[in-house]
Formats: structure tokens, C-alpha cells, sequence
């Protein structure tokens, strides 16, 4: 089985730390992976981007072309890589700043940054309420390996922050997987 | 950035840090550069690390000045490398040329990106190969490496830094712009096992000491500054204790001792790997990035019933003449995959017996983008 996720926003999210945390936890899976990023300006503000290939096997082609899932942050990274999404994948996007599903079919919007400001005061734990509930609904690494993983990667005094930002990514996909029943 | 190095157990890591970490593990104790994309993080965790072990870093007024400080380290008894890409590596030719001249030991880590001159500087492309070859002047062997993964990226570096020591000549590791930059799931191996080479030492007394001693292997032992041993060093043609000579014979001895130092162990130096080359009817010829899209198109061609393999040097300085050769016999068609306008493929051609193979094909792309699995699949439904 391979899956390939872009993770995808402005420069500056936290998008680059998160695949790197979601290329961990598949690690702890014992999964095969292989991350990549944009590089150049983008990666200072504009539309940027983290790719993580999770597979059994070997990964031997390192560009991520055909997505599983796509998360989007920002309108402009879901115009961009829109085009990259299987059709069957799943495309999960702040609709806080997406008012409309930007694809005929189903998708799921959650005002992420809307939701980390009014519980946490800070966008900055945007990153981690999205990837957690990526992770969640779509079961593509387990919530014990992400959690271990946010712990081995963030600095010790974030520690608390991120794990109350995991429990509130959890608290959303399962009101959204009770939802779609 | 992380560079923790644990042994046995799966890690993500980075191709830039994979090279920092063999290089540590090689043992390196001198690092002179200049930052440059996309082999900057190189530079980035060496002047991180290096201090911690009382190890030198030292960034350089720009690349000209990289090179003479990591060979003039080198003959002070460091182990010495620095890193750099296509703008860089072309400012280093003329010093490269003078470490080989005069025997340094050292790694050069060429980062390739879109070429010429600054040309595309986030965007990989393989267009440095004959650069490598014959960037700078006059005959001259050369060794250079060239990984496909993150884990040969840690392992060629140590490599690069073993051949350099072992044959006393600068060392060049060609890497992707996409390897230095992916990160991927690795296993290094523990330091206990692995093979580190230092450079001979000599064991006469000083007055005896000549620095290019002659002897049937075409190395001999190599004394650094500080030693209590008196050498000469110039870029001239030299005689054995390293004066500049024009005496035709000496002249030959030096000129074939740079030689034959390298093609006289052509064995212990080229490394190549062959990717169900078995039963091959069709071979692909591709190195790095690329053989990784050729390998992931040939698993899929194979299910299909097409008897197709790689042929995938990891040295691709000196070119493996007799390998590519062989691998080649028995097939009816090869196709040359690289990310320039065509630099390997001469290569090929010249390695293969006049008419043995009606058929060569060529993917060529230059435009910033890597080769893809399906581009290459597409080439093969074109041979089979």
C-alpha cells in the first residue's frame, strides 16, 4: 500500500515541520517514507507545500504526483494542487479561509485556524489540529506514533501546547466521523 | 535540523545531513566553504558540529578560496572537504587541478542544480558530469561518486573520503538537488562496523623522506606540514621530492604515477549496480535520481512481461568501462536516461563494440523537472 499526502498552505504554517512529524510517526509504523518540500520563496511566504510518500515497499520515485490526501490551508495552495488529487482522495481544507468546496465532489472543510484562535489565542497550532484530524479520519498513521512523534520534534515547553492542539484534532474528526456516520 | 545519528533502528533523514553525517563519521576535521543551493544545509550542520569536536569550520571569502584552505588543510593532516554547487564547483576547477597535481587528499561535494552559470538554483539537473570529468585542465584521472539514495549519500561520502586517503587525490560526490533536499527512512549502520581509511604515514626518517617516493603501487606514504619532514609542493610537474622537473622521464614517472594510481585499481574503486539486469532484453543506463524513476518504471514494465533492467554506476568517474560493457552484451537496446543534453550517453556509446547495439535511445530533460517513472515506461513501450 502507498499513499501520498500534500500538505499545503503559506509559507510560514508550520507545513514543513508537519510532514516532517507525519514522516516520523509513519517511520514508527514501521512504514517506508520518503518527505519532500518546496523549495525557493515559496517557502517564505506564497503557496508552499510538504509531501510525504507512505508505503510497505521500497520508495523508489520521489515526487509525489497522484495524491491520496490534500490538505489545504489557504485558497491558493488548493487552486494549485487540485490538479495533483486522485479522484478518489480525500481533500481536507480550512474553511475558514475556503468558503466554498473548491471540488464537485465531497470534501471536508473545518475552519481550523478560526477554531485554534478561539480555543488556543494562537493560529500557530493550526498545523497540529489539521494533521491530527488528517490523521485521525483518515487512519493513515496511528494517534499513538503522531503523538510520539510531535513529542520528539517540538521543543520541550510547546510539548503541552501541541498535545491539547492533538486532542482537539481528535475532538473534531470524531464529530465529523459521527457526522458522516 | 537534526543530526542525530542512531544506529540500527529507522530514521528520517535528509540527503545534505546524510552527507555531514558520513563525513563526521569519516572522520572529517576541516570544512571551508561557501554556501551555496541547494548544498547549504552541508555547510549549515558541519559549522554546527564541527566545533563541538574542536574541529575546524571555516567559511571562505567565496569558493576560489573554499578549495585552497580544504587543501592546504589537507596537507597539514586534516581530513578536509567542502561542499558546493555548479557556480562554485566551476571556481574551484583550477585548485581541483592543483590538489590532484600535487596529491591532496580531500572530498568536494558538488549539489547540482540547472546550469550554466547560476542557472536554476532550487532545481535539479545532472548537467555537471562532464564538468567533474574534465573540468579542469590537463590529463587527468579522476574519481567521482554518485548516489541514488539518502542512505548512499551517507555511505559514499564515507567512500569519498576512504578513495581520496587510500589514493591521495581529491574526491568529487555528485549529488541531485532532489537527494539533497528529500528527507527518507534510514538505517545506519553502527560506527563500529564501518571501514574508515587514513591516509599512509611515513615511517623513515626525515632526511630520508622524499614526498612522491616511486614505487610499483604509484602511492607512497604522505607526510603533512608540521611533521618534522621538509617537502616541496608546487602545481609544476615535480620529481619524487616534489621540485618542478622538465626531464622528459621524470615528466612520464609523475604523469603515469597520477594515472595508473587510479586506473591501476580500477576493482577496489568502481562500484555499479545492476537492477534485474539478469535476463535483460533492454537496459536502462541512468545515474541518481533518475535510476530511481527507471527502477520504479521497470517493476512496472516487468509486471507487464518486458525483460528490462538498470545498469546504474555508483562511480561514474572512472566511467565502468568493462561492467557497462558486459551488462550490455546481451541486450538488444539501451536507453540513456539524464537530466542534461546529453552527457552519459557518449559514454555508453563509447564503451560498446562498433555495431553490437543498432539501438540506442535517449530521454533527455533539462527543464528544472526529474525524469519520471512514466516517461521512461513510455520510452520502453517504444524499444519492446
Amino acid at each position: 500500500m502507498k499513499k501520498e499526502i500534500r500538505l499545503s498552505g503559506s509559507g510560514g504554517q508550520g507545513l514543513i515541520l508537519a510532514g516532517i512529524i507525519l514522516s516520523e510517526a509513519a517511520i514508527m509504523d514501521s512504514k517506508k517514507v520518503l518527505q519532500s518540500q518546496s523549495y525557493g520563496p515559496e517557502s517564505r511566504g506564497g503557496s508552499s507545500r510538504s509531501d510525504v510518500i507512505i508505503s510497505d515497499e521500497t520508495i523508489y520515485f520521489p515526487r509525489a504526483v497522484n495524491l491520496d490526501i490534500l490538505l489545504s490551508l489557504t485558497q491558493e495552495a488548493a487552486d494549485k494542487f487540485l490538479c495533483n488529487l486522485k479522484s478518489n482522495g480525500y481533500l481536507i481544507y480550512d474553511s475558514s479561509v475556503i468558503k466554498v468546496n473548491p471540488i464537485d465532489g465531497e470534501a471536508i472543510g473545518i475552519p481550523f485556524a478560526e477554531i485554534a484562535i478561539k480555543k488556543f489565542k494562537t493560529a500557530i497550532v493550526t498545523n497540529i489540529i489539521s494533521l491530527t484530524f488528517l490523521c485521525k479520519v483518515t487512519e493513515i498513521v496511528s494517534i499513538h506514533s503522531l503523538k510520539s512523534a510531535i513529542k520528539a520534534r517540538v521543543k520541550e515547553k510547546f510539548i503541552d501546547l501541541n498535545m491539547k492542539a492533538v486532542r482537539q484534532g481528535i475532538k473534531l474528526a470524531e464529530k465529523y466521523l459521527s457526522e458522516r456516520g | 535540523m537534526s543530526t542525530d545519528r542512531k544506529a540500527g533502528k529507522p530514521i528520517l533523514l535528509q540527503g545534505n545531513a546524510a552527507v555531514t553525517l558520513g563525513a563526521l563519521d569519516a572522520g572529517v576535521q576541516f570544512f571551508g566553504g561557501y554556501p551555496i543551493t541547494p548544498s547549504t544545509e552541508i555547510a549549515e550542520i558541519l559549522a554546527k558540529e564541527l566545533p563541538k569536536r574542536g574541529d575546524k569550520f571555516i567559511q571562505m571569502e567565496d569558493e576560489i578560496g573554499s578549495i585552497a584552505a580544504v587543501l592546504g588543510a589537507s596537507i597539514a593532516g586534516l581530513k578536509s572537504m567542502t561542499a558546493t554547487s555548479g557556480p562554485g564547483f566551476s571556481l574551484m576547477q583550477e585548485n581541483l587541478g592543483f590538489g590532484m597535481q600535487t596529491e591532496i587528499p580531500c572530498v568536494i561535494v558538488n549539489v547540482q542544480r540547472g546550469g550554466p552559470s547560476t542557472g536554476l538554483p532550487t532545481s535539479p539537473a545532472q548537467g555537471d558530469i562532464m564538468q567533474a570529468r574534465w573540468g579542469t585542465h590537463g590529463d587527468h584521472p579522476v574519481i567521482a561518486l554518485y548516489p541514488d539514495s539518502i542512505l548512499e549519500c551517507y555511505e559514499l561520502t564515507i567512500r569519498a573520503f576512504n578513495l581520496s586517503e587510500k589514493y591521495r587525490t581529491p574526491v568529487i560526490l555528485l549529488m541531485d538537488e532532489v537527494l539533497a533536499h528529500m528527507r527518507e527512512s534510514v538505517v545506519l549502520p553502527p560506527k563500529d562496523k564501518l571501514k574508515i581509511i587514513h591516509r599512509i604515514k611515513p615511517n623513515v626518517p626525515p632526511e630520508w623522506y622524499k614526498h612522491y617516493k616511486r614505487n610499483p603501487k604509484y602511492i607512497s606514504p604522505v607526510a603533512s606540514f608540521g611533521e618534522g619532514y621538509r617537502f616541496h609542493i608546487t602545481g609544476l610537474t615535480h620529481d619524487e621530492s616534489g621540485f618542478p622537473t622538465q626531464v622528459p622521464e621524470e615528466v612520464n614517472d609523475m604523469m603515469d604515477r597520477l594515472l595508473r594510481k587510479i586506473t591501476d585499481n580500477l576493482d577496489d574503486i568502481i562500484q555499479i549496480e545492476p537492477f534485474y539486469m539478469d535476463d535483460a532484453e533492454i537496459a536502462i543506463f541512468a545515474a541518481g535520481v533518475v535510476a530511481r524513476s527507471a527502477k520504479e518504471a521497470i517493476i512496472q514494465a516487468r509486471k507487464k512481461g518486458i525483460k528490462v533492467g538498470l545498469i546504474r554506476p555508483l562511480t561514474i568517474w572512472p566511467f565502468p568501462d568493462h561492467d557497462v560493457e558486459n551488462m550490455l552484451e546481451s541486450t538488444r537496446a539501451v536507453i540513456i536516461a539524464e537530466m542534461n543534453q546529453g552527457q552519459l550517453i557518449n559514454e555508453v556509446k563509447r564503451v560498446t563494440k562498433y555495431g553490437q547495439h543498432s539501438r540506442f535511445y535517449r530521454i533527455q530533460k533539462y527543464n528544472g523537472l526529474v525524469i519520471t517513472p512514466d516517461e521512461i515506461l513510455r520510452k520502453i513501450a517504444e524499444v519492446a
